[in-house]
């Protein structure tokens, strides 16, 4: 019995000291050294393995800004904190990190957007339907109204207003991209803060189907694009921006009859004042749409 | 002809993955990409290869001389701890976008339960020591046959218009799924 005892724990024992010494000589023969910036810099990092820097994650992140093949304000979660922790682990000056925030590119909310027929009462998640009907909207491109992105928002960014559409602060704003991922129509983009203008619309429908659907549709007519010497092209019946070209000065804004190409600050004010309107003569607006 | 026989039961007939299913966790976790799953293969075809091999002398020469058969389990153990460990070195010194694409999985061939089956079965069908290294053989490359296999078909999944519902890990265990009911043909060809 003692024996046995003694055999097992020398067995297990010589084992161990077998193995453990092959992976001590592996280990000295193998060691691979590390920057140790990289790990400072993974430190800094969120650490929320997001990818909104294009990078398989944090540490890769940092692995490869201590190359210098990514700059230091790739981070876009991070914000300007980050890079100046990163700058100082690394000695650089730091640069000025561009912050990166969703841009909601369709403004047919339910008063600008036409109803169907029937009425949409299935779950209200936009993926369910976008899969099944298409919601209660006319508009194949349009915001569902349902909520995924406020779902998706892990940084409280966006809610939905009294209007059904989704509205982004740009303050909790982190630019991660995971309502971008979350919309089933593609209307979510990331876009720097400082860009003012968009065309906030996704239609490609035919100029007629287009204001049928919808008050604030972009019809395709193609006069943005024509006056923005390329700062505005048009695909498929949608003016759509090009960014390296554009110069907002050259649009002509009120030529637009929808609105639909306007100023980011416009677009809500705009909302804002149908819907002061609606209430000072809520039975004209009722005649109106019985009209239509 | 044994020997070949041996080896192509490991693979195919009785493959590791989908007719054992055993090394499921790598089979799903690291077959996103054939670029990542090819090499988590090879990596689990050495380690498995080492096993059969250093687990069958401590097995023959230490274990079943001394009469302390009871301590394979905890032994086999420490055998696939200390390679895994090996090959997590020596894949960070030679390729670091692999060992990063690998990840956790790589030290998690520790805890992957094909190689200790390997070790097991090895044991429970008393192979000869040129029998288990073709046994070693045959169930690694069955198992990169099967995680190229799955990351072929994940690739092309990527461009397929999936219903949101079953993207990524639903279709990825159905596609397993079906994977394993097509191998499920060849069983009973070789009984080995």
């Amino acid at each position: 019995m003692d024996l046995n005892f003694l055999i097992a724990i020398a067995t297990m024992g010589g084992l161990g000291f077998v193995f453990a010494g092959a992976l001590a000589i592996a280990d000295k023969k193998l060691r691979v050294e590390e920057d140790p910036k990289i790990a400072q810099v993974n430190d800094a990092l969120p650490g929320a393995n997001c990818g909104a820097c294009g990078k398989a994650g944090c540490y890769d992140f940092a692995v490869n800004v201590v190359n210098g093949s990514v700059p230091m304000n790739g981070c876009p979660v991070g914000g300007q904190d980050t890079v100046n922790d990163i700058a100082a682990i690394l000695g650089i000056e730091a640069g000025v990190a561009t912050k990166i925030v969703a841009r909601v590119l369709c403004r047919g909310g339910n008063i600008e957007a036409a109803q169907k027929m029937v009425e949409y009462r299935g779950p209200q998640s936009c993926a369910t339907m976008h899969l099944v009907s298409g919601g209660s909207k006319l508009c194949q491109y349009g915001c569902l109204g349902g909520g995924d992105c406020v779902d998706a928002c892990t940084f409280n960014a966006i809610h939905l207003n009294e209007n059904g559409l989704p509205e982004v602060i740009d303050d909790l704003c982190t630019g991660c991209g995971m309502c971008v991922t979350a919309c089933p129509r593609d209307i979510i983009e990331l876009h720097p803060a400082d860009r003012e203008v968009f065309v906030f619309c996704k239609s490609h429908d035919d100029p007629k189907t287009a204001k049928e659907v919808c008050d604030v549709a972009c019809t395709g007519c193609g006069i943005c694009a024509r006056k923005s010497d390329g700062g505005v092209i048009m695909e498929d019946g949608l003016a759509v921006i090009d960014w390296d070209n554009f110069d907002p000065d050259k649009i002509p804004f009120d030529k637009c009859k929808n609105s639909a190409i306007c100023f980011l600050k416009d677009a809500y004010k705009q909302h804002v004042e149908e819907e002061a309107a609606k209430e000072a003569a809520p039975a004209a607006e009722v005649t109106d749409e019985q009209k239509n | 002809m044994e020997l070949i026989l041996i080896f192509i039961s490991a693979a195919i007939v009785n493959n590791f993955v989908l007719a054992y299913f055993l090394g499921i966790c790598p089979f799903i976790g690291v077959s996103n990409k054939l670029s990542s799953a090819f090499p988590m293969g090879l990596a689990t075809t050495f380690v498995m290869l080492l096993t059969a091999i250093v687990t069958w002398l401590i097995y023959h020469l230490i274990l079943v001389p001394y009469d302390v058969v009871y301590l394979q389990y905890v032994s086999f153990i420490l055998v696939v701890a200390s390679l895994v460990q090996f090959v997590e070195m020596f894949i960070k010194k030679v390729s670091q976008p692999l060992y990063r694409a690998l990840g956790i999985f790589l030290p998690l061939i520790t805890t992957n339960c094909a190689i200790l089956g390997l070790a097991l079965f090895i044991v429970l069908k008393d192979y000869s020591f040129v029998q288990a290294i073709f046994y070693g053989l045959g169930a690694g490359a069955g198992f990169t046959l099967a995680i190229s296999i799955m990351a072929g078909i994940r690739e092309e999944l990527e461009l397929a218009n999936v219903p949101r519902a079953f993207q990524g890990a639903p279709i990825t265990l159905i596609v397993a799924g079906l994977l394993a009911l097509a191998f499920m043909g060849f069983a009973g060809m070789i009984s080995v």
